[in-house]
């Protein structure tokens, strides 16, 4: 990279990340009839955004955001939903699943489990045969989960968003076959190689914004399974002898706030994070509480249609 | 953990893949590279802890192959099926490690981690030495293009650190690899399991002075200086947000590019000079080989995805027909003659093998003759493409040279591809333009010509069909031909047989007679059993919009074995004759006929009507 190409900042592994994802999300929009961004607020969907921007310029992306929103996400990720998709000027479609308004589903009622299968999965899915979109991008990295260190980046979904792990198309060189009949799907994953520290770098190299969440703050939380939960409104019932207390928490992964658990920091800017994070002795993943239902539950989730 | 706290401006990126067989301890050695560069978190070593004690080979001890091995099927069965990518870096690189199986039924799947990597390590185990599985996995390196080899020496626990067991090994791979191309060997004997040379060197072998296996891959030089190759740049995507901009967006596969140089469209010879090399970050002065960019031209020359721009004292040649390698990667074999979808840069088009010069058996290397490739077999062919494409040889240039065909039914990968050579017969031969054409000829009869397609079971009733419906056209002064096995296989193809392989080349030439006929204005009856849809869709291909009508003339198999008009299924059935459709060969039904007749219960003059009909539709008096 030449140093007059205003990404000095740039080191050439993230240079080569960034130009790989670029042309990845290029495809999509050139052969596909109707794409789709998946936007879910966090950082991993910032970096994304960010890239799909670039790709484009000086035109916009030709495809719109969506959120599935489960109405259990922390309030100020709804806040910066909002600001990110008046910024950057795109389309930005919400779904949240009626029957499982209907139903009365939360994680606080009806488990993890239930709800995200009903808000989260049957929520996309939902969203996805409404508008008819025939290829969507996730922001998932094969470097989160053991089943997905096997996803392809360009991974097929056969009638009703079904996934077959055996059934996955060999992905030779950046010759993605991209041939879908009426009914299928494709699932694109445009951060497939790279990893949570190339994220952060990637953020700070580039100056991206991201929800305030991921910096430490005091914030109200109870300890619940051994992590901190933020009470985030009134919605979450306060168990018999706890009481919120303040605490200088941030998280490392975002989803709905009761299934996110922060970790105490004092890590309030970039640099700090980064920092944190090269030190940190667990995953990111450790936060979800929807991984640790049972063995190759992600395996099994993504089967059913989860991203 | 030093290597957390560094980093370092030129980190680069080193993509490479570990090749080994069930027991070589592949998924070991990439679970210790992982926790040695301490990257294998609490939780997650929580977590292998307890599935080794469900799943682990290793009794108490961690099985850091678990680390790796994701899916449940794996786990449950104690190998790796897929390809795992799996992360980690050191101060000086960041490494992309493709883990594949190194069984010859997964030979798909380590070419798939083979297309991406720019080193591979092979594992031989210390006590096993040099065997036929290494022999194939040096091999599928070698074609897909790696050029640096390590050859990990693993278990050397095992041998009691023997220097004379190692010498050995490694000069038996020296021997054999010699043919393979590549560009450095390099050696390491480690212990997977105790991390002898892995990360730190080993203090049981005072005898090897060499890197560890870690400082090796952190300090190899692998680069390929693609900048400094012929100029290509695939255009993928045009980006035209408004009337005042039109930019093709790719990726620079090669050479280096900067505004005023003149280029030109590989395909079509049209030239014009850069204006910008546009990105988000601004105008750049220069581009090169991996950089997605946007270029503008200062000309408005039609410009598609799909082109290649390159420099015009560069071009690379443009051929519709060329020979390479193929590996087969579907459950279905490939036949010769069989039409795919070849995908190769952004241009997608038909593509069928014309022949299999030779297979290459991957244990042996030894080249055979073969009429087929089934799955994981590698051969090299000739291949006839549907629109001039422009070649390198993919060991020149991936972006030009490696290409995936589909299967035009399933949508299934079904090869992978590398052009070896484009074939001079594709440029010598042209077409002729003839004054006199189909519409022509067409017109002074009067006809409509097409190609009707009978097909269905032996003793459907097709040519009975077939034969009253010529009849009718005839009776109204409409040209007709009638093609079927017997004045097909009686001449044109009496050197063919019933196998799968003949009867696709039986169809194919049907096919190109049948299309001749079309162009002298007749209309075509063709009666075949063409049991395979592949080929009905390759008929139909040759043909213009409208002239294939497929006619699906279904009869139960019992009505046709009760009617059985020339005795064939009583000797079918005895055995007498083989590859007999229905029998022992499948018949796959159309999906999408023009007309399907159902012929149960009724007479062949009343199935015939039905065709008329059609054929009155469509405006042909009969």
């Amino acid at each position: 990279m030449s140093s007059q190409s205003g990404k000095a900042t740039l080191t050439p592994h993230l240079a080569r990340l960034e130009a790989e994802s670029i042309a990845i999300i290029r495809e999509v929009a050139a052969s596909f009839r109707k794409p789709v961004m998946l936007y879910s607020i966090g950082k991993d969907s910032g970096v994304m955004l960010h890239l799909a921007l670039k790709a484009f310029a000086p035109g916009k992306p030709p495809f719109p955001l969506l959120h599935v929103d489960t109405t259990w996400k922390f309030r100020e990720m709804i806040a910066f939903r909002d600001m990110m998709a008046k910024k950057v000027g795109m389309e930005l479609l919400v779904h949240t699943n009626p029957d499982g308004i209907e139903r009365g589903i939360s994680p606080v009622a009806s488990g993890s489990a239930l709800h995200t299968q009903v808000m989260k999965t049957e929520g996309l899915k939902q969203a996805l045969d409404k508008w008819g979109f025939d290829a969507a991008f996730g922001g998932a990295r094969r470097d989160e989960e053991k089943s997905r260190a096997k996803e392809r980046i360009f991974s097929f979904r056969g009638p009703g968003h079904s996934w077959d792990p055996r059934g996955q198309r060999p992905e030779l060189w950046n010759l993605f076959n991209t041939r879908i009949r009426d009914g299928e799907s494709i699932r694109v994953f445009p951060l497939s190689n790279w990893t949570e520290y190339d994220v952060w770098d990637y953020v700070l190299a580039e100056d991206i914004p991201v929800v305030p969440l991921y910096f430490a703050k005091q914030r109200p939380v109870v300890k619940r399974s051994g992590t901190w939960i933020m009470v985030d409104d009134e919605r979450l019932p306060l168990e018999p002898g706890e009481t919120p207390e303040m605490r200088m928490v941030r998280f490392r992964t975002l989803g709905c706030y009761p299934l996110s658990g922060a970790v105490e920091s004092t890590a309030a800017t970039l640099p700090e994070i980064i920092a944190e994070m090269r030190a940190a002795r667990t995953s990111e993943r450790q936060g979800r509480l929807i991984d640790t239902d049972e063995d190759a539950s992600m395996e099994k989730k993504k089967r059913e249609g989860y991203f | 953990m030093p290597h957390r706290h560094l980093r370092q401006q030129q980190h680069e990126l080193l993509r490479f893949l570990t090749c080994g067989s069930v027991d070589d301890g592949k998924s070991t050695l990439i679970g210790r590279l992982l926790y040695d560069s301490q990257l294998i978190f609490e939780d997650t070593l929580a977590a292998i802890t307890r599935d080794s004690r469900k799943h682990g080979t290793t009794g108490d001890d961690i099985d850091l192959a678990l680390l790796v091995d994701g899916l449940e099927a794996e786990r449950q069965q104690g190998i790796t099926i897929d390809v795992a990518y799996r992360f980690f870096q050191t101060p000086r690189r960041s490494f992309i490690v493709a883990d594949t199986p190194g069984h010859e039924q997964y030979t798909r799947n380590m070419a798939t981690g083979a297309s991406a990597a720019s080193l591979a390590v092979i594992l031989i185990d210390a006590r096993k030495g040099v065997l036929t599985q290494t022999r194939r996995h040096s091999y599928i390196c070698s074609l897909l293009g790696i050029r640096d080899i390590v050859v990990a020496v693993n278990k050397i626990d095992l041998v009691k650190f023997d220097q004379d067991t190692f010498d050995r090994i490694v000069g038996d791979y020296v021997t054999f690899a010699s043919e393979l191309g590549f560009r450095s060997i390099v050696p390491v004997p480690i212990s997977a399991r105790y991390g002898d040379n892995v990360t730190s060197r080993s203090g049981n072998m005072p005898w090897y002075n060499g890197p560890t296996l870690l400082e090796h891959l952190e300090t190899v030089d692998v680069s390929q200086d693609l900048a400094a190759r012929p100029f290509r740049f695939p255009v993928q995507w045009v980006n035209r947000p408004n009337l005042d901009f039109r930019g093709f967006a790719g990726t620079i596969a090669s050479g280096r590019i900067a505004p005023g140089d003149q280029v030109v469209v590989a395909a079509s010879g049209k030239t014009s000079r850069i204006a910008r090399i546009v990105t988000a970050d601004g105008d750049l002065p220069a581009a090169e080989a991996g950089e997605a960019v946007t270029l503008t031209l200062e000309d408005e020359i039609d410009v598609a995805r799909g082109d290649i721009l390159v420099r015009s004292a560069e071009r690379p040649p443009v051929a519709d027909q060329f020979a390479g390698h193929l590996l087969w990667m579907d459950e279905e074999a490939m036949l010769p003659g069989r039409g795919y979808l070849m995908r190769i840069g952004n241009i997608w088009t038909p593509c069928s093998v014309t022949s299999i010069r030779h297979r290459v058996d991957v244990n042996t290397l030894e080249e055979h003759a073969a009429r087929r490739l089934s799955l994981n077999e590698i051969g090299f062919c000739n291949f006839s493409a549907g629109q001039p494409i422009p070649l390198d040889p993919y060991a020149d240039n991936r972006a030009t040279g490696a290409f995936i065909l589909v299967d035009r039914f399933t949508n299934r990968t079904a090869g992978a591809g590398m052009v070896a050579f484009p074939l001079r017969r594709a440029s010598n031969i042209h077409h002729e333009h003839f004054t006199i054409d189909k519409a022509a000829r067409a017109a002074l009869v009067g006809n409509t010509p097409m190609v009707l397609w009978f097909t269905g079971l032996s003793g459907s009733g097709k040519s009975t069909i077939a034969n009253i419906v010529e009849q009718a056209l005839h009776r109204a002064g409409r040209p007709t031909y009638s093609l079927d096995g017997d004045n097909i296989r009686h001449g044109l193809c009496r050197d063919l047989g019933f196998t799968a392989e003949d009867r696709v080349e039986n169809i194919r030439r049907v096919g190109e007679v049948a299309k001749l006929f079309v162009d002298a204005g007749m209309v075509v009856l063709c009666s075949f059993i063409s049991p395979f849809r592949a080929e009905r869709r390759m008929v139909r291909d040759l043909l213009g919009p409208g002239e294939f009508t497929e006619v699906f003339v279904d009869t139960p198999i019992e009505a046709c074995m009760a009617r059985d008009p020339k005795g064939l299924y009583a000797r079918a059935q005895a055995g007498q004759i083989k590859n007999f459709t229905g029998i022992d060969s499948p018949y796959e039904a159309p999906e999408h006929a023009e007309l399907h007749i159902l012929t149960a219960g009724r007479t062949p003059e009343d199935c015939a009507e039905e065709v008329l009909e059609r054929l009155r539709a469509a405006g042909i008096a009969c």
